[in-house]
Parts: structure tokens; C-alpha cells; sequence
């Protein structure tokens, strides 16, 4: 094979010439992947096509974990009809991306296993099939039966359908269907009429992770526009970003908690979320962080008041927090339900392509804040916690062991914020922008690591400056595999307390 | 054993005593006032500047069923537009959540336009089916934590149920999907007669910042009258308890 041929981004860096990205023929293209992707330590954050010159073009992104660099390269197709070879026998991690592609232009993929529709997305190619019409796989049986959730679960939570084939009470395959969340996001992040709009938009992606893809938007934003925060608003966005992962680790040992009826356990755990999410309220007048984080600045510099507050929460909340835990993974007829129960093997999240949590549960040391950190991650030294045995009881564990370390991280930083600011805020408090001259004819790419693992947005700019295209992932992309995975030979009853172990996104999804 | 005791005494009483009067933080984003007259300049920059189109420049006006509570306005013209920590903004009459100038006056439900049996039959005891079309999760989960330890809408017989059939209405969030679209009418129709409808969140009153997206499709909204307008981005726990606690008519 050829020397590789593709252009390195930093983390922290900024856009690349569009033009700069190498250009390869499908057949270089396809082994090149193949090739690098090949290493554990690299995995493959974006390959996504595009309108472009009267074809298609495709960019590919992946992540070096041993280098800290992305590595981008990509290939075009003069015609949109056409068909190409997949990649997914070689690298099931890709599977989704080509059906993405798939569904949005037609291309075809010879010997693709799975090449079904992935959102309906509504400027798919096929407007002719809905729905409805998503060919579910079947087994011809007596002896099977089918079970279908969805897309309206009995909780109140947001929609998708779920397929099961299960022999009795163990399920042998789930098929998950989504897209019935699908809002047009991509579109609307091209029509929107400021910078403003498009910041706004992203901390409506996935409300869960509204800092995580406002931190990735504005990111990408600054990088475009050739602009440095100050290391105090890096802090701020570091805290912000932790605050987000400690509200949900907490809400969702809740959650696992009221799964499998131990009712103390949720009530406890759900008052200890509302501390922080209130802290966060207190913060910027938003439970969720909706409108903290604007490109290039902020309205809510951190006051000495606010990070008093934040230092007592969270010393309480850590304290019954620790509480609490010590008193839920202790307890047998807890750890009976979470130990064993869905297992994923590193094996699977390795050629799925799990990232995040998803990753992190079954040993595999992927994370954004070590391998590729940005802002205040650059200086930590974040070392990622790792589970082994991959299965609930890990990624419970995982919650656990990640809210307690970043309740620390926010207690060191906001501390150390503390001693120098007296009464003024502690961050300077710098306008956002909203509307700043873009480096034209460009690709950026920003990855964060928000709470359920790496969100990453790419735009492409256009020769003034406008952005053509902007993509966006959510971790949920790589990782609702893993759930379908995690439940296969287990009882249908575990279901529940499998799907909230992880607690996907659907709008992050569906987009 | 022991260590729950003392769990459960550290855990203490949570709950809001009085859902009506309880204070949010000066910062929380409630129901704007707008003061002074704006010049048409000002007006039209601030109306152009709003993400979701929730400015009409000409007269002035902020319509908080559009409104993403984003308080950008806020920053552009403090001397002009305030946002209130004011949560009590949920109403029956659509044109009541227009905000215009010079008018601090809360935001209040029109008995007249309550239909009769909504307050002889929910008032002691309201199910509510709710329906995610395309909401982002944030109102979903401020909508359980209003039946959590500290909300606890509950403690007025007002709770969501898993299925349509033991449901006296819908509770919607999100701007209605194409996608979603189906399953959401099959839910209405499965729900027992008398029923509500609540649209819960600025995405599901107007589309907010999806309104223009061609991935929604709105046509059930134009099918039914709608008895709650509750807005809010998403919406806080106790703009919608006191919301529906007037709706049923029920005093505490």
C-alpha cells in the first residue's frame, strides 16, 4: 500500500483549506480506512458526503488516540448515481455512516449487511418510503415471537420503536427504529440567520447535553473565526460541561434505581440532581445551561456568590451522594439485577465503534477530555475511570466513579477561582459574537466530550466566508448499537434497566 | 438498615410547600416586561436579532409562544426589555401570551374559554398521556421531575399515566415531527372523550426554533381546540403545575 495520505488537525487547531483535505480514489480511499482503522486507537468520528461541484463529496474524520490528532482525508464521485463497495464487512464501525449516506443521496453499497434507512430523514432520496416502511428484520418461526415497543414509550420520555424476537422470555435479537425525532437541525444550522440562531440551535440538539453541543458549536465557531478565549472563560466552560455530566450520572443512578424498584434509591438520587441542576439555574437563569455558552464570550460570568454556592452543593451533594451509592452497590438485591445483565464485550464496542461511556464501561480508554482535549482540558490531564466487565453494573459504576470525580474537578477549579476574584466576577466577561467573519473555503471540525461520550460538529465554509455545510454527531450515533447488543440472550424483563444503564438520545440521533 | 436511617435524615423534607408563592432565582428566565417605547430602529434590529421570531417590530411586542427565553433582547436593550423571574405564564387564550410595552401585568388563564367539563370532571383528579413529537428531552424531564420529591403534583391528583386509555388528555412536547406525526394522532384517538389537549414548551406551541424546518408537520394542532398553552424552553416544573392548577380550577 501507498503511504497514507491525509491531512492532520489538532484538537485545538484551526480550519484547513478545503482544498488542502487529499483527494483519494475510492480504492485508496476504501484501503486507507481499512488500514488505519485497523489500530485499536483510532476510530472513525465523521465520514459523511456532501453536495459539491455537481457530485458528491465525501470527508472522513478519524481520531489518532496515540498522536492527539484527527486525521482527515476524503474522496469524490463525479455522478450521485452510483454505486460503491462498503466498508462495513471490513469495519462494522462504519455501518451507520454509509447508511447514512445512503439514505441521504442513493448512493448504493455493494455488500452492505444492514443497508437500511437510518432517520428518514426529510431530504432523503427515497420520499417515497416513511415510517412505515422500515424493513425490520424477521425470523419465520413457530417457536419466536415478536414484541414491539414504541415509537410511545409508558414513560414519559421521547419516542422510538423497539423490535424484539424473542424466544419466550429471552430476547434473541432488538432491532431499534428511529427517526421519529427527526427535526431538519443540519438544514436549519444552513438557513439560520446569524451565528446567534445557530448557537441557540445547538443547545437544542439533545436537551441533556444543551453545554456539551453549545461548547462543540462555539468551538468550532472561534476556531472558523480565528479567535482565543481567555483561559478564565476555558475554566468556566470546563465546569459547565462537568456540572452537565454530574446532573445526569446522578439522575440516571436515579433512574436505574426506580428500574428495578428501589424506590429510596430514586428519590434520593433525584433530589441530589435537582441541587446541581439548580446550581446551574443559578447560574445562568437555565436548569440545563440553555443559553451559557455563546461563541467567543459570555452573559454569565461566574460571580463569587455563584461559586460559593456551587462549592457548598456540590461538598453536600457529593457527601450524600457517596451516601447514597455506598448504600446501592452494597446492597445484593440491587447488584443481583445490574451484575451480568447486558453485557457488551470489548470486542463488540471496539467494532461498533462505541465511544463515550459506551466505551469506557468495557475497558477501552476513549475519551475526548485525554485524547484530544480542548479549552481547560489541555492544561488537566484528565485521566479517563475504566470498567471491564461491560455490563450494567459497570456503566452504573461508571456514573458513579465519573460524578465523583468531576464533582472534585469542579471543586478544584471553581476553588481556585474563588481566591481570585473578590465579589467581581471571576471570569472576565467578554460580548459573545454573533457575527464574525468565517475563514472562506475552509473544513472545521470540533470534538468535545460531553457526558454520554464525543459530540462532534463540522462545518464547511463557502469562498465568503458562509457556511455550505455543517455537520453534526451526537455519541448516540455510534453507541444505540450497543444497547441492541447489550440484550441480546438477556430476559426481555432487563430491558429497562439495560436501555436507562445507557440512556441514549433519540433527538441526538435523529437530528 | 441503619445507614438508610440516616440516608433518609439527611434526605429530609423536599418537597415545595406551596407551589403557588415558591420563589426561582432572580436569574431564571420567566415573563419579560418590556419598558419605554423602542424606536422602529431598535425595534427592527432586535426583532431581526430574535432566533426563533418571537419580535414583531412594529408595534412592539415579545410573544412567548415563539420565544426560546434565550434573553438576548435582554443584552441588547437592558434598558428596554427586562426578563422576570415571573414563571406563572401558562394560559388557555393564545393572544394572552403576547408581551407588549409598557404592560407589567401577569400573565393569567381565561375562565370563560375553560370548557365546562374540564373543571367538573378533573378538577380532584387529572391523567395526563404524554407524547414527545421531536421535543429535545429537556421538557420531558422537567415534565418528571414535576412529579418528583420536590414538585410532587401528586399531592393534587394530577399524574401521567403509561397508557391513552386511562388518560384524560395529551400533554405535547417538541414541534411535531413529520415523523411523529401518525403515532401522535393514534394516541389522541385512543384517549377516552372528554380530553385535553396541553402544548407544553415553546417548540410545541409555535415550532419555535423549528418553525421553518419542512420536517415538521403541524396539521394535528389544526384539528382540535387546545385547552393549555404552557411556554418555556424548556418548561420549568412550576410554570406547568400552576398551569394546570388553574386550568382545573383547583385552589390550594
Amino acid at each position: 500500500m501507498q503511504e497514507p495520505s491525509y491531512i492532520e488537525l489538532l484538537p485545538n487547531g484551526g480550519p484547513v483549506g478545503l482544498k488542502a483535505i487529499p483527494v483519494l480514489k475510492y480504492s485508496d480511499f476504501s484501503s486507507q480506512m481499512a488500514g488505519m482503522m485497523s489500530l485499536e486507537t483510532v476510530h472513525c468520528v465523521l465520514y459523511y458526503a456532501f453536495p459539491y461541484n455537481g457530485g458528491l463529496k465525501f470527508i472522513a474524520v478519524l481520531a489518532d488516540d496515540t498522536s492527539g490528532k484527527f486525521l482527515v482525508f476524503s474522496h469524490e464521485q463525479n455522478s450521485r448515481i452510483t454505486t460503491l463497495d462498503s466498508l462495513t464487512p471490513q469495519i462494522p464501525a462504519l455501518h451507520l455512516f454509509e447508511r447514512e449516506i445512503h439514505e441521504n443521496f442513493g448512493i448504493g453499497f455493494d455488500n452492505h449487511p444492514w443497508l437500511k434507512p437510518v432517520r428518514f430523514a426529510n431530504d432523503r432520496h427515497r420520499k417515497d418510503l416513511g415510517m412505515n416502511d422500515y424493513p425490520f428484520y424477521r425470523i419465520d418461526s413457530e417457536e419466536l415471537h415478536e414484541v414491539g415497543v414504541g415509537p410511545i414509550h409508558a414513560g414519559v420520555i421521547e419516542p422510538g420503536h423497539f423490535r424484539f424476537i424473542c424466544n419466550g422470555e429471552k430476547v434473541i435479537h432488538l432491532e431499534i427504529q428511529l427517526g421519529y425525532q427527526h427535526r431538519g437541525i443540519e438544514k436549519l444550522m444552513l438557513e439560520a440567520k446569524s451565528g446567534l440562531t445557530r448557537s441557540v440551535l445547538a443547545e437544542n440538539i439533545a436537551g441533556d447535553t444543551a453545554v456539551g453541543h453549545a461548547v462543540t458549536n462555539a468551538q468550532l465557531i472561534e476556531s472558523l473565526a480565528g479567535i482565543t478565549i481567555s483561559d478564565s472563560l476555558q475554566v468556566e466552560r470546563a465546569i459547565a460541561l462537568e456540572l452537565e455530566r454530574i446532573a445526569v450520572h446522578i439522575g440516571d443512578t436515579a433512574a436505574l434505581c426506580a428500574d428495578v424498584a428501589y424506590q429510596f434509591g430514586q428519590v434520593v438520587n433525584e433530589a441530589l440532581r435537582t441541587t446541581i441542576i439548580n446550581t446551574t439555574q443559578l447560574w445562568c437563569g437555565n436548569r440545563f445551561g440553555k443559553g451559557l455558552i455563546r461563541p467567543g464570550g459570555t452573559h454569565y460570568p461566574l460571580t463569587s456568590p455563584v461559586i460559593e454556592s456551587m462549592l457548598n452543593t456540590l461538598n453536600d451533594t457529593g457527601f450524600r451522594f457517596r451516601e447514597i451509592t455506598d448504600n446501592i452497590f452494597t446492597a445484593p438485591s440491587l447488584l443481583i439485577r445490574f451484575d451480568g445483565i447486558g453485557i457488551v464485550t470489548r470486542n463488540q464496542a471496539l467494532s461498533i465503534g462505541a465511544v463515550g461511556m459506551a466505551a469506557r464501561m468495557t475497558g477501552i480508554a476513549r475519551d475526548i477530555r485525554t485524547t484530544h482535549p480542548t479549552g481547560h482540558y489541555s492544561v488537566l490531564k484528565y485521566e479517563p475511570i475504566i470498567q471491564e466487565t461491560g455490563d450494567v453494573l459497570a456503566r452504573a459504576m461508571l456514573r458513579n466513579l465519573e460524578a465523583c470525580k468531576s464533582i472534585e474537578m469542579v471543586t478544584d477549579r471553581a476553588s481556585a477561582l474563588l481566591a481570585t476574584c473578590h465579589l467581581q466576577p471571576a471570569t472576565d466577561n467578554r460580548q459573545p459574537i454573533t457575527d464574525n467573519y468565517l475563514q472562506p473555503s475552509s473544513f472545521a471540525l470540533s470534538v468535545t466530550e460531553g457526558w454520554r461520550g464525543e459530540i462532534a460538529h463540522a462545518a464547511i465554509t463557502g469562498p465568503y466566508g458562509e457556511i455550505v455545510h455543517y455537520k453534526i454527531k451526537d455519541p448516540s450515533f455510534h453507541n444505540w448499537m450497543a444497547l441492541a447488543l447489550a440484550v441480546r440472550n438477556q430476559e426481555i424483563s432487563d430491558f429497562p434497566v439495560c436501555n436507562k444503564s445507557f440512556n441514549l438520545s433519540y433527538c441526538g440521533h435523529d437530528l | 438498615m441503619f445507614r438508610s436511617i440516616k440516608i433518609l435524615r439527611q434526605h429530609g423534607i423536599q418537597y415545595v410547600p406551596n407551589l403557588r408563592t415558591a420563589k426561582l432565582t432572580p436569574l431564571f428566565r420567566g415573563r419579560p416586561v418590556i419598558t419605554g417605547q423602542l424606536s422602529a430602529e431598535q425595534s427592527a434590529e432586535l426583532a431581526n436579532l430574535c432566533p426563533s421570531g418571537a419580535i414583531e417590530p412594529n408595534p412592539f411586542s415579545i410573544d412567548l409562544g415563539k420565544c426560546v427565553f434565550c434573553r438576548e433582547c435582554e443584552f441588547a436593550a437592558p434598558d428596554k426589555i427586562r426578563f422576570t423571574n415571573d414563571y406563572h405564564i401558562a394560559t388557555n387564550n393564545r393572544s394572552n401570551l403576547i408581551i407588549r410595552a409598557d404592560q407589567d401585568i401577569p400573565i393569567i388563564l381565561d375562565p370563560d374559554l375553560v370548557r365546562k367539563e374540564i373543571r367538573t370532571l378533573f378538577r380532584r383528579s387529572l391523567k395526563l398521556r404524554q407524547v414527545s413529537a421531536a421535543g429535545d428531552a429537556s421538557n420531558e424531564m422537567e415534565l418528571n421531575a414535576a412529579g418528583n420529591v420536590c414538585f410532587d403534583m401528586g399531592r393534587y391528583g394530577i399524574e401521567f399515566v403509561a397508557s391513552p386509555r386511562h388518560a384524560d388528555g395529551l400533554v405535547i412536547t417538541g414541534p411535531i415531527s413529520e415523523n411523529m406525526a401518525e403515532a401522535l394522532q393514534i394516541c389522541y384517538d385512543a384517549t377516552p372523550a372528554p380530553k385535553l389537549i396541553i402544548l407544553c414548551g415553546t417548540d410545541a406551541i409555535s415550532g419555535g426554533l423549528f418553525a421553518e424546518s419542512h420536517a415538521l408537520n403541524r396539521t394535528f394542532l389544526n384539528r382540535y381546540p387546545i385547552d393549555l398553552y404552557v411556554p418555556g424552553n424548556p418548561v420549568h416544573p412550576l410554570t406547568f403545575i400552576n398551569g394546570i392548577l388553574d386550568l382545573i380550577g383547583r385552589r390550594i
